[in-house]
C-alpha cells in the first residue's frame, strides 16, 4: 500500500511540470500572436510616415546643415564631467643606434662622472623612454603639469617633471612648485622631445648629469619694460649630480639664481640670452675610476660645486613666419670650479686629502628649415677639463695614475641631423656624430629616430 | 624703456591685427593697443618669444580669436605673464570665437584629418557681422575695465556700430556679384567670408589642413580644375604664393592674395580697409 502510495505520489510531482509546461507554451503562443500583431501595426504606421517625410526630405536636407551646425556648436562645449579632465599627451620615440666604440663604456675622460645617464645610446633598435604628460589649470590660482617618463626596459615609471604653477598672481610674480627642469641654461628645460638634435651637449653630460630637475621651488619676476628681463632663484633638494646623493637634511640642498634677457631685431629676429649660478655642497658624491694596479675603485668628493651658465639663443625667420624657412643658433657655455676633499677608495685605503679643479665647456648649434617639412643642423660640442688638483696626488701618497679618470683632457664632438617633420606632431631624424669623449678613442655614432605626439597640443618654450 | 605709454588707460594685447584693430575703433587714445601677430606672420605657428612675454606681462585686456587658434603659443604666455588680469575667466581675457556662430565645427576629430580645431573654424573675423558682435563684447570689457572713461567709449562703440552696419550694406551690394563663384582657397581661413558672400569653396591648395600643399594633391587640384574651373584662387599675406601661380599657370585660372587681417596690403590699413580691399580684390579677378 505504501509502495502504490509511493507511485501516486510520484506520478502526480512528475505530472506538476508538465501540466505547468503546458499552459505556459499556450501563453507564449498567445503573447506571440499579440506581439506579431504589434509589429504588423508598427510596420504599417512607419510606412506612412516615411511616405509623410519623403515630401519634406528636402527641406529637412537644406536645413541639416543649419541643424547639424547648431547641434555641434551646442555640443563644442562638453556637459559631462569628463570636459574637467586635464589635457594628456604621450610622446613615443623609438631609435636605430650605430656606434663604433661600446656605448656601455661611454665617459667622458677628464670629467668626474655623473651619476645620471650620459651614454649617447644603444647599439641596434630600441624603443626610447616613452612619456606621459598630464596638464592642467587646476583653480583660478594654480596650474598643475606631470610629466612621467617610462623607461622601456625595467618598466620603472620616473617623474620628470611634476610640479604647480601660480597663474593668479599680479606683478610680473610667477611661483613653482615640486619637481621641475632647473632654470640653469637654455636647454635643460626643454624636454627631450623638443630638443634640435637625438642627445644632449657635451656641457650638459658633464655638469649637469646629462638634464637637471631638481625637487625645489621656484621663485620668478618678469620686470614690466618692453625688452624681456626676468630674474630668478630656485632652491632645491640637491637630489641629483652636481649635488650628490639624496641628503638626509632640513635645508637646501642646492640653490640656483638666474636671469634673462630678450627681445626682437626687427619682425625678423628673436633673441634671448641668460645668465645661471647654481652652487651646491657635495657630500660623498661617490664616482668609480681604476687605481694604477687596474683595481676598480669606489672615490668621493665632499665639498663646493659652483657652476656659471651663459646661454644665449636666436631665431630668425623672414618677416617673422617660420612656417617655411627659419634659423635658429643656440649656444651654451658652463663654467664650473669645485673645491673641497677627495677620498681615494672609500672601501679600503680611504686616503683623504683636497681636491680643486677649474673646468669650463660649450657648444653652438645652428639648425635651419630649408623647406617646410624639413631641416637640417650642425652641433660642435668642446669640454676643457683643465688640470684638476689632487691633493694625495700633490703630496706624493698617490701619482696620477690612480686617478686616470681625472687626467687632463678635451673632448669634442662634431655633430649632424637632418630631420622631415611631416606635421607638428612627428618628426624623423636621421643623425650623424664623432664624439670624442674618450681618449684617444673616437666614435662615430648613427642615430635614426622617431619621435611623435599624441593628444593635447603643447605649447614649445621660445 | 616702460612698455606702454602714460597715457592710455588701458593696455590691450591683440593676438591678432584685426582684433588690434578692433579695439583701436573702440578705445580711441584711451588704450594702447599691440598685436602679437602681423599679417605677415601666420596665427597658428608664432614662437613664444621673450618680448611678447613682456608685453602680456603688462597687459590690461588679452584679445584673441580663440579656439585654438593660438594653442601653440598663447598658453605658455599666460603661464609665464605673471599676470592676473588676463586669464582665462577675468574679464581681461576675451576670446572673440566664443561670441560668434562658429563654422565647419568637425563632426569627426582625429589628427590624421590635419590640424583641425575642435571648437570649429577659429578665423571668425573675414564676416563682417562677426566684427560687429565682437565689438559690442569688447565695449563692454573696456566699459568694465577702465569705468572712468565708460561714455567714452559708449559713443565710439555706438559710431563705429552705425558706420559699420551702413559699410556692411555697402559690401553686401559690391559682393552680390560674387555669389555663388567658386574659388580655391589655400587654407581654410577664409571660410567666414565666404560664407558671408555666398561664394562657393571648391578646393584648398593643403591636402589637409596645416599641411603644405605636396605636388600629388596640386597634381589632384589641376585635375580636378579642368573638369570644374574655378573663378579664383585665393591666398593669404603669409602663405607662399608659390602653391596659387603654379596652379593658376596650369589651369589659367587667375590667382589673387586677399589682405586676409590688417595690414594684409596696402588698402588693408584699417577693418573698412580690409573688407573694401578684399571685395574689390575679388570682384577684379573673377570680372
Amino acid at each position: 500500500m505504501f509502495r502504490s502510495m509511493w507511485c501516486a505520489m510520484a506520478l502526480a510531482v512528475a505530472a506538476l511540470p508538465a501540466q505547468a509546461q503546458e499552459s505556459d507554451t499556450a501563453k507564449m503562443r498567445e503573447e506571440l500572436r499579440q506581439l506579431q500583431q504589434r509589429l504588423q501595426q508598427l510596420e504599417r504606421r512607419l510606412q506612412e510616415t516615411e511616405a509623410k517625410s519623403g515630401k519634406a526630405e528636402e527641406a529637412a536636407q537644406r536645413a541639416e546643415s543649419t541643424a547639424a551646425q547648431a547641434a555641434a556648436q551646442a555640443s563644442s562645449r562638453p556637459q559631462t564631467e569628463s570636459a574637467l579632465n586635464p589635457g594628456v599627451s604621450v610622446i613615443l620615440n623609438g631609435v636605430y643606434g650605430n656606434f663604433s666604440r661600446d656605448p656601455n663604456t661611454y665617459r667622458l675622460n677628464g670629467f668626474v662622472p655623473t651619476m645620471g645617464d650620459v651614454a649617447a645610446g644603444r647599439r641596434g633598435l630600441s624603443l626610447g623612454e616613452s612619456e606621459l604628460a598630464f596638464m592642467s589649470n587646476i583653480d583660478h590660482m594654480f596650474r598643475g603639469t606631470l610629466i612621467a617618463s617610462i623607461s622601456p626596459d625595467n618598466s620603472s615609471i620616473d617623474v620628470e617633471e611634476g610640479y604647480i604653477q601660480t597663474i593668479g598672481l599680479s606683478h610680473g610674480f610667477t611661483i613653482k612648485a615640486g619637481r621641475f627642469f632647473s632654470a640653469v641654461g637654455y636647454q635643460n628645460q626643454i624636454h627631450a622631445h623638443a630638443w634640435d638634435f637625438a642627445d644632449t651637449p657635451l656641457a650638459m653630460k658633464a655638469f649637469l648629469g646629462n638634464q637637471l630637475n631638481e625637487d625645489g621651488i621656484q621663485f620668478r619676476w618678469v620686470a614690466p619694460t618692453d625688452l624681456y628681463f626676468d630674474v630668478g632663484v630656485e632652491f632645491g633638494r640637491g637630489r641629483q649630480f652636481p649635488s650628490g646623493v639624496d641628503r638626509n637634511k632640513n635645508g637646501f640642498g642646492s640653490t640656483n639664481f638666474f636671469t634673462h634677457l630678450g627681445g626682437d631685431l626687427g619682425q625678423s629676429i628673436a633673441w634671448q640670452t641668460g645668465l645661471a649660478h647654481l652652487r651646491t655642497s657635495p657630500q660623498d658624491r661617490t664616482f668609480g675610476d681604476v687605481d694604477s694596479a687596474g683595481t676598480a675603485v669606489t672615490n668621493s668628493f665632499t665639498g663646493k660645486s659652483r657652476l656659471w651658465v651663459l646661454d644665449g639663443v636666436l631665431k630668425w625667420s623672414p618677416n617673422g613666419n617660420p612656417t617655411y624657412n627659419n634659423f635658429k643658433l643656440q649656444g651654451e657655455y658652463f663654467r664650473r670650479n669645485e673645491d673641497g676633499n677627495l677620498t681615494f677608495d672609500t672601501a679600503g685605503a680611504a686616503l683623504t686629502d683636497g681636491l680643486s679643479s677649474r673646468q669650463s665647456g660649450w657648444y653652438l648649434q645652428g639648425v635651419y628649415q630649408f623647406l617646410p617639412q624639413w631641416r637640417f643642423g650642425y652641433r660642435y660640442d668642446r669640454l676643457d677639463s683643465g688640470t684638476t688638483n689632487v691633493g694625495l696626488v700633490n703630496s706624493g701618497t698617490l701619482s696620477a695614475a690612480d686617478f686616470p679618470i681625472l687626467e687632463a683632457y678635451q673632448p669634442k664632438r662634431h655633430t649632424a641631423m637632418i630631420d622631415w617633420n611631416p606635421s607638428e606632431f612627428s618628426r624623423i631624424r636621421l643623425q650623424f656624430a664623432r664624439d670624442y669623449s674618450r681618449l684617444n678613442q673616437p666614435d662615430n655614432q648613427l642615430l635614426l629616430q622617431y619621435i611623435v605626439s599624441l593628444g593635447a597640443h603643447g605649447a614649445h618654450r621660445f | 624703456m616702460l612698455a606702454w605709454p602714460a597715457g592710455a588707460a588701458l593696455n590691450v594685447f591683440a593676438c591678432e591685427p584685426e582684433w588690434g584693430a578692433l579695439a583701436q575703433e573702440l578705445g580711441g587714445d584711451k588704450v594702447s593697443v599691440f598685436s602679437a601677430t602681423t599679417a605677415l606672420q601666420d596665427p597658428h605657428r608664432i614662437e613664444a618669444r621673450p618680448s611678447l612675454i613682456a608685453r602680456i606681462r603688462n597687459a590690461d585686456l588679452l584679445i584673441c580669436s580663440g579656439s585654438e587658434l593660438e594653442v601653440g603659443w598663447l598658453p605658455l604666455l599666460l603661464t609665464q605673464s605673471g599676470n592676473d588680469r588676463i586669464q582665462l575667466g577675468s574679464p581681461g581675457y576675451l576670446e572673440a570665437s566664443q561670441y560668434v556662430v562658429k563654422l565647419e565645427i568637425p563632426k569627426v576629430i582625429d589628427r590624421a584629418l590635419g590640424d583641425i580645431h575642435p571648437a570649429g573654424n577659429p578665423h571668425i573675423h573675414l564676416d563682417p557681422r562677426n566684427i560687429a558682435k565682437v565689438a559690442e563684447v569688447l565695449t563692454g570689457r573696456l566699459v568694465e575695465l577702465d569705468h572712468a572713461n565708460a561714455d567714452l567709449y559708449k559713443t565710439r562703440a555706438d559710431s563705429f556700430a552705425k558706420r559699420w552696419q551702413s559699410a556692411i550694406e555697402g559690401w553686401a551690394t559690391r559682393a552680390a556679384a560674387l555669389k555663388g563663384v567658386p574659388v580655391v582657397v589655400y587654407h581654410k581661413d577664409m571660410s567666414y567670408f565666404i560664407n558671408w558672400s555666398g561664394m562657393r569653396e571648391a578646393g584648398a591648395l593643403e591636402p589637409k589642413p596645416g599641411i603644405p600643399p605636396t605636388p600629388s594633391h596640386l597634381a589632384e587640384l589641376v585635375e580636378r580644375m579642368q573638369r570644374n574651373p574655378a573663378k579664383a584662387i585665393v591666398y593669404s599675406p603669409y602663405n607662399n604664393p608659390k602653391a596659387a601661380e603654379f596652379l593658376s599657370e596650369r589651369t589659367k585660372i587667375p590667382d589673387v592674395m586677399l589682405p586676409y587681417t590688417v595690414g594684409g596690403t596696402e588698402k588693408a590699413k584699417d577693418l573698412f580697409g580690409l573688407f573694401d580691399d578684399t571685395i574689390d580684390r575679388l570682384r577684379a579677378t573673377v570680372k
